[in-house]
Formats: C-alpha cells, structure tokens, sequence
C-alpha cells in the first residue's frame, strides 16, 4: 500500500445520541464506499454488534479505513473513528476526538439535539473540529428537517445551513456525507520526514495477537520492525505487525503521518499501553510529545458477591480477565458478614457498573449481587488527614472526622415540556441545585448541579420514568463539595446488616432509612419470633419496621401417604436455605438484598 | 422379626369429590365387576408383600379412601380375614374403617361390625348445614348425627372428623361446633384446619377470589379454640389434629406413621414403608385402578415404584413425623440415623418456648405444634 498524502487523508468521527444512527451510518459508509459486499456487510453488522455487545466498553474506539474516490475523480483515504456515545466513556469520546480533525454530528431529524448530542459535540469544538451538521432519518414522516436545523444553531450554536440531509437505514444521502467528508474537514497536518510522534488511542487484548494498539501518526513514520519507545514509561518495544481495519483487520509495511492503524509489539498487558501516549523512534526522538490525557479514574463503586459462595474463585477469574481489556475498571477483595467474599469494584459510571456486571454474568455465568453504588467520599480528620472512601461500611470513627466532601455532578437534561415539573421535582428532591432552564421548542432543557451520590442510586431510572422515557441525561462530574454526609446502617433484629449500610445526607436519612426498612419487612420471611428492623445514625434509630413473628405454620394432615411429599418439602425447603444468609439468629434470602439496594419508587 | 406392622388398605370410590379434596380418589359408578377386581388385586398384592415381610406382629388394619365405607362389607371381612393369617397378630389388633355419615351408609355398619371392624372414623367435617353444603358434602347434619349415634352403638370405639376455618367461621361458631361434636359420644377426634391443596376446586376458587380463607391470625386463633374446647372436654391433643379421650382411645394405626413404624399399603395409590432384609422400603402403589390391577397381576404387587431410603430420609420422617405427637422422637433414634439437631437451634427453640429435650427426647410443646413445619425445617436444617 502507497503512502497517500496528506492532502488525500481525512480523519473523521460521528458524535450523536445514543439511537440517533451512528451505527448505522457508519455501516453504510463502510458499504458505499466498498469495504464490505452486502453479504459480508451483513455478517460484519452482525458481528460488530457481538463485539460491543461482548466486549462491552471495551471496544472503545472502532476504527475503519475507507476508500473513497471523489466526485473530482480522486482518491481519498477516509479513517472514521466510532465513538461511543455514553457519558460514561466520554474519555474514550475524548481521545478519539483527539486523534481526529473533523466531526459528523448526527442528528435525528424528528428528535432533535439530546443531551449526548450536546455533551459530545462540544468536546469536538474543543477539539478544534470543523463540523457537518447530518440530519439523519430524513425519511420518517415526523422528521421536521427545518425545525431541527434551527434547533441546531440555537442551541449548539454552529451554522447548520449546509446540513447534510440522510436516511442511513435507508441508504438516502450517503455519497453527500463522504463528499461533505472530503471537502468539508480539513486533511491532517504532520511531517511525513520529522521523527516520528505518534499517539496512542487505544489498546486492547487479542487472544491471537496479545495486546492490540491503535494509533494515529502525527509526524513521521512507522515500519515493521522499528524500535519505538512510550514516553511516558520509556518502555521500547519492536513493531512487529502493522495494519489498518478496511473494516478487516489488513496488514500494512508501514503507517505514515495522518494515518491511523494498529500495531502489536509483544506488549504483554494493556496496562503497559497508556492510553495518551507519545510514541516515538527510540533512536530519533520527537521533541515535542503529546499532551496526554488524564488517567481515568472510577467515580462509581459498589461490592459484587457471587450468590453461590463456592462461585468466588470464579468471580475472581473473571474480574481478573476483564481488567486485562479494561484498564478502568478496578477491583480489591471484600468482606462482608452479610454477602461473604467479594469484591470492591470502581467503574466510570453507573453504565458502566451495569455492562460489566452483566458480563459477568453473561459470558462468565455468574450469579452476582450487587451492593448499593457509592461514590468516592473525602473524609477530612481532625488531625488534618483526608482519607478516601470508596465503601461506607469503612467510616471511621465519626468522633475523629472532621468534615466529609462528596462529587457533585452538572447534569444536563432535556425534557418535553409536560414532564418539566416532574423533572425539576426529582432533581430538587435529590439537593439538585438548578443553573439554567432554557427551552428549544417545546423540549425543555434543564441544567442542575446534584450530588454523584443522589444519582447513582435511581436517578437515571426515575427520570425515564416520570418522563415516560423522554426525557434524557448526560452528566459532568465537576467537584468536590463538603456535605451534611452521614452513615446510615440498617439492623436487622439489631445486628447491623454492612451491606445495606450507606452514606446519606442528614436531611435525606429519614426518608432512605424508611424506605429500607419498609422494603425489608416486606422481603425478610416470617420467622418463629419478631424481627424489629431498624435504620440507624450512630446510637440513634431514626425508622423502625416489625416482621412478625410466625403464628400459625403446620400442616393439618399427616399420614402414611404424606410422608414422602413432607420430607420432599422439608429438602425443598433445605435447598432454599441456601440462598439465605444467616444474620445472627435471622435468615435474610439473597433476594432480599437485591431487591432492597434496588429501591425503585421514592 | 417382631417389629410391629400396620395395614393400611386404600379404597379409592367416593359417590361424590369433595371441592377441597387431594386424595386419590375416583366417582364410585356402580362398576361391580372392576371393584370386585380390586379385592382381588388388594388380597393379591397383601399375599406377596406379606413374603417380602415376613410374620410380623399385626397391630393394626386401617380402610381409608375414598369412601371405604362404600365397599362390600363382604370383601372388607375377607381382607381382614386374610391379614389375620398373613401377619397373625400377637396381642391388641385395631381395625379401623373410615365411613361417610349418610343413611345408606349407616345401614351398612352392623355388617362392618360383624366382618372385625371395632373402630370406625366418621367424616362428619361440620354439624353445620350451611358449611357443609360449602364442603360439597352429600349429607346434612341431622343425618350425619343420626350416622354417629348409631356407630356410637355399633362400634367400640368412633371417631370424628371435623373441618374448620371455613370462610366468614368466628372462633365463638366454632367453639359451638365443636361442643356439639364432643357431645356424640366418640372417644376420638380430628378436627383439620382447612387446606387449600392445589388442584382441587377449592384451589381454582380460591384464585378465581370466590373464596376467602381465614388469614393465618384468624387460623391460630381457631387452632387455639380447639385446643381449649378439647381440653376442657377431656381430650388429649396427641398429635397436632387429633385429640383422644385417654390413652386407649389414641389411633394405633396412626400412630405407626408418627412413630416411624412399617406399614403395608395396599390399594391403588397407597404408601408403604417396610423394612426388608434391614432396609427400610418405601412403596408407592399405582393410582389408576386399572394400572394398580395390571401391575399386581404383572408382579404380585401393586406398586408402581419403590425406593430404599437413605438414613437421612428415614431421619427426616422421624423427625417431622415424630415431632407431631406429644411423645415427640428420641434424640438416640435421630442419632442412630445420622441427624443430629444443631444445638444451637435446638437451644434457641427451647428459648422460646417451642420444643422441649427432657428425657432425652424432642418434642414439641402445644405453641411449637402450631408452628411445627417452621420448627421442623429449623431442625432439620
């Protein structure tokens, strides 16, 4: 393959809302453009999906190399970077943004701009990206081309006059999107002769080839066999293969300034691949490295204990593989009186708490429960130490702390009109602060400052059901702020139950202690005496629910002929067991837990 | 060997299925030649268990159902005839036979009586018109008196079966109810709280909302007024449904259920459990009248499957069985089976109230009967 200039080179990404046809306008580009005959286009959708679907988050960016030739009659190579479009990952968004010069912003042409749509659009524009505007499901008969044109400009603030307009599913507009491509993003800049400085966007493990690395090439040039260095660690490792995805993984000699690809170095663990780094020739170095991106760091954690206490050793496994591919997501043991062995687990948010637990159930077969998501608590001590805490059953002492700060977040969330107040009502029952209601029509958009800790419990699914799915969200974590933070324990015939232990606001306590312990009572089996379940702050109970003890249970007749049908009961019964655990002299049913963490109505 | 044997003979005709009814039974049409088959299946299937046996000690012959009081007092004298030389008996033979209180029925007693019956077990379930009509019964409470006095002055020994907790019953009409029974002169009776079993017509009403049972509050104060009014009335309650006045007048037959004895179940659908060579049996009979009748002529016997239990299982009946009679299960028998209660729970039931350990034995005091399937899944670990 010859190397193509610079001019002839355009790397480009899609930003849009999650449902708005990123997928399936990237597919048809790879299509129009030839990298897939339709029957294998079919298999590569299919198999695109499984890959997200396995691989979860961590098929962060997927890149394709197209070939196109103009309408001019000349032939350009179009890289697409495929960015996720969850908040969640707004990292990956970031340096895949990075490794680019332009952006299609994707837009429903019925729907409108959503709050993804804004979140990720703007890290574009701070990305110094030029812009096409794309009006996707053109088609529908509720798309209102004009309406939403103007939305765009109105809200995102960028001209949308030239808006491309498309129907990825079906196959309307797509040449105009590779021509807007081709001469409406500008080619990379970079010196094919200066030594070379290449960035490293992603990284991750292949059964077959050990770890795989994309990067895109600023300056200079990379060739098999070349001696390269990371910058940051110094490490130096020898290219051994090189390649481009045409969607297909196809082997290149080499990857030139502009370019993107991959390349695998016998690189042992993704961890040794930073995402952010300069690569450079270990003999002729860049001197101007890469501003790298920060480390990213989980924001949500809760503890995940297998069901079946003999399923440890394998939640351990799979928690150890799935942190090959994903640098993010981090886990230590955990013991808890409640659930037994588990593990501590750091995830970047709830979305991502949610794919990597179904993971482990899925592709690992695990039965898991999932303690109450928390975030990262700064307890400031009184002798001046500032610890952080990732799990409240690890509350020191509250006579030694000082002060306790939690993460607040901006939350940006557009809403149809109708469901406005309901909105403005959750978020200022979860302490939400309010900074701006503007409104686009008749969708309303809110922005509020809310405690991570109100919303990483059932924020999200609150709001798609006040606003009967309408309504959506995106968040920035922005800082620390000190809190009127308490711990909340919850005891179950007054031994306290840690898993269920939580930090709460002071103001909110009595309301979240009630819920619990009502949802307790109601999932806690009668027993042969009273179980009094309680919500606890220190010595001070501030709810109290009674399961009753057990008055009538015993079967009326019992003879000859029942014997077998009681015993088969009594080993049924056995077998449920099981799946309780013991809490002192109260047998708790795992479900119970589960349920009681999930606490879906306010 | 001189281990005691009960019979226990199933006669699976009715004239009508009760609404709450799980049993195996069938509607008696009248089909002379198939029943009489059945004898002969019975007798058969009694013969070539008696060889798996061996000579036991017959302690006791129980005819339940179905309505056994629907069989030919001719064939119930032949089978009774028949055990007596199969497993002759060496002291106290009680033999039992479960009985409709209707007027055709009760003009059959005096033949019952004359074939060896001594003890017979009336299924009055209420003295209540209204409530049995509820129960779908096919009498009244003035011809189920009439049954009553006439077997008090036919048999040795009557009990009475009872059903209570019927919807919208309070404790002060049960009460009542319940008096008028003791006042008929039987020296034994059961009264069973009502059950909803699935599958009965009773299950699909009570889902359809067309019938409301007592909540559990309601139950245990109704299991509590039988407590009372049965004491009060000289009754022990030696087991959790039945009461008897004095020792005598305990089911002996029953009891082999709740001691862990063996018994010989004949007839389609009946239980066994004997011990052969040192295992202990349990036999399962098949429940089609026709497929009882073909497997007994294919093998002698009736039964459709068997299974030897482990000394867990065995433990287990002992236990949940054991637990249910005032003389409770020895903490020995359990050990020798390989159950040892947890201590610690074994305290903690004490602690409240629910079982007691003297001499050696586990029993369940009258508040832990009321909740014995709770206790016994807590023992029983």
């Amino acid at each position: 393959m010859s190397t193509t200039p610079l001019s002839h080179i355009r790397n480009f990404s899609i930003v849009a809302h999650i449902d708005h046809g990123k997928s399936t306008l990237s597919d048809r580009l790879i299509q129009e453009t030839g990298g897939l005959t339709a029957r294998e286009m079919k298999e590569q959708v299919l198999d695109s999906m499984d890959i997200e679907r396995e691989r979860g988050i961590t098929i962060k960016a997927q890149t394709v190399r197209l070939n196109y030739r103009a309408d001019n009659g000349e032939d350009y190579v179009l890289n697409l970077m495929d960015t996720p479009g969850h908040v969640d990952f707004a990292y990956e968004v970031s340096r895949c943004l990075a490794a680019c010069e332009g952006s299609i912003l994707v837009v429903d042409a019925s729907q409108g701009v959503e709050a993804q749509t804004l979140a990720n659009v703007y890290q574009a524009i701070d990305n110094n990206h030029e812009i096409v505007p794309v009006l996707n499901k053109i088609d529908l008969p509720a798309a209102e081309p004009e309406r939403i044109r103007a939305q765009i400009e109105d809200v995102i603030g960028i001209d949308a006059s030239d808006a491309v307009l498309c129907s990825a599913k079906s196959g309307i507009g797509i040449h105009d999107v590779l021509e807007a491509v081709v001469h409406r993003l500008p080619p990379p800049k970079g010196d094919i002769d200066a030594p070379l400085k290449a960035l490293l966007v992603d990284a991750w493990y292949d059964p077959y080839l050990g770890v795989v690395v994309l990067v895109r090439v600023f300056d200079g040039t990379m060739k098999r066999g070349q001696k390269v260095k990371m910058m940051q660690t110094g490490a130096v490792y020898t290219l051994e293969k090189l390649g481009v995805f045409q969607p297909k993984a196809t082997d290149v000699d080499s990857l030139s300034a502009g370019e993107v690809g991959f390349f695998t170095a016998s690189i042992k663990e993704v961890a040794d691949a930073a995402v952010g780094a300069t690569i450079t020739d270990d003999r002729r170095q860049t001197t101007s490295p890469l501003i790298g991106f920060k480390e990213v760091q989980p924001v949500v954690f809760c503890g995940l204990f297998p069901v079946d206490a003999a399923d440890f050793e394998d939640l351990r496994a799979a928690v150890g593989r799935l942190r090959l591919n994903d640098a993010s997501f981090t886990y230590e043991m955990e013991t808890s009186a409640a659930l037994g062995f588990g593990f501590r687990c750091g995830f970047l948010g709830l979305l991502h708490l949610e794919i990597i637990q179904e993971r482990l159930q899925r592709e690992f077969n695990l039965d898991l429960i999932a303690t109450a998501p928390s975030v990262i608590y700064k307890i400031g001590m009184n002798n001046g130490d500032v610890i952080e805490l990732h799990n409240p059953a690890d509350m020191p002492d509250p006579v030694k702390i000082d002060s306790i700060a939690e993460p607040w977040i901006k939350a940006t969330i557009f809403t149809p009109d109708e469901y406005l107040g309901a909105v403005i009502k959750l978020c200022q029952d979860r302490r939400g602060q309010q900074r701006e209601l503007s409104y686009v029509g008749t969708r309303a958009m809110v922005v509020y400052d809310l405690p991570l800790n109100e919303v990483v419990f059932d924020f999200y699914d609150r709001l798609k059901s006040i606003s009967k799915g309408y309504a959506s969200f995106d968040y920035q974590i922005e800082e620390y702020r000190p809190g009127d933070l308490v711990k909340m324990s919850i005891l179950v015939n007054a031994e306290p139950v840690d898993a269920l232990s939580m930090l709460v606001h002071r103001d909110r306590a009595e309301h979240r202690g009630r819920g619990m312990c009502e949802k307790m009572k109601d999932l806690i089996p009668q027993h042969l005496f009273v179980i009094p379940i309680q919500a606890a702050i220190g010595g001070r109970i501030i709810a109290r629910e009674t399961v009753r003890a057990l008055r009538k249970d015993v079967t009326a007749k019992c003879y000859g002929g029942d014997l077998s049908r009681k015993r088969k009961l009594l080993d049924k019964q056995k077998e449920g067991k099981k799946k309780m655990r013991q809490f002192g002299k109260v047998e708790i049913p795992q479900e119970a837990f589960i349920a009681a963490l999930k606490m879906d109505a306010d | 060997m001189t281990l005691p044997l009960g019979l226990y003979v199933h006669w699976p005709y009715c004239a009508r299925i009760c609404p709450y009814c799980d049993f195996n039974v069938v509607r008696d049409r009248g089909r002379k030649v198939e029943q009489a088959q059945l004898v002969e299946a019975i007798l058969t299937d009694m013969r070539t268990q008696a060889d798996l046996t061996g000579p036991r000690p017959l302690v006791s012959i129980f005819f339940g159902g179905g309505t056994p009081s629907l069989m030919e007092p001719d064939a119930v004298a032949r089978i009774i005839a028949e055990a007596k030389i199969l497993w002759p008996s060496q002291g106290a033979l009680e033999i039992s036979l479960e009985a409709n209180p209707t007027d055709a029925e009760r003009d059959r007693f005096e033949g019952f009586a004359k074939a060896g019956v001594e003890r017979l077990s009336l299924g009055l379930q209420s003295l209540n018109d209204a409530s049995l009509k509820l129960l779908g019964r096919n009498h009244g409470a003035d011809e189920a008196q009439r049954a009553a006095r006439t077997a008090r002055d036919i048999f040795a020994r009557l009990s009475v079966d009872l059903i209570y907790a019927l919807p919208g019953q309070s404790p002060q009409a049960w009460a009542d109810e319940l008096s008028a029974a003791a006042d008929l002169g039987a020296d034994h009776i059961s009264p069973y709280q009502l059950t909803i079993e699935s599958g009965t017509a009773f299950d699909r009403a009570v889902r359809r909302g067309a019938l409301v049972p007592p909540d559990d509050e309601l139950g245990a104060v109704l299991y509590e007024t039988t407590q009372t009014v049965l004491s009060q009335r000289g009754f022990d309650a030696y087991e959790v449904s039945n009461h008897a006045k004095g020792q005598a007048a305990r089911s002996r037959h029953n009891l082999i259920y709740w001691r862990g004895e063996d018994y010989v179940g004949v007839g389609p659908g009946a239980h066994g459990r004997i011990t052969v060579e040192g295992e202990r049996v349990a036999t399962f009979a098949a429940s089609k009248i026709g497929d009882y009748r073909d497997q007994v002529e294919a093998t002698g016997l009736g039964w459709e499957s068997e299974q030897v239990l482990s000394p867990q299982e065995q433990a287990e009946e002992r236990l949940l069985a054991g637990l249910r009679i005032d003389e409770g299960v020895s903490f020995n028998e359990l050990a020798a089976l390989d159950l040892t209660p947890d201590h610690h729970r074994v305290v903690q039931l004490a602690q409240l109230g629910l079982i007691t350990t003297e001499g050696n034995r586990l029993c369940a005091t009258p508040q832990g009967r009321a909740l014995l399937d709770a206790v016994t899944s807590v023992l029983a670990g």
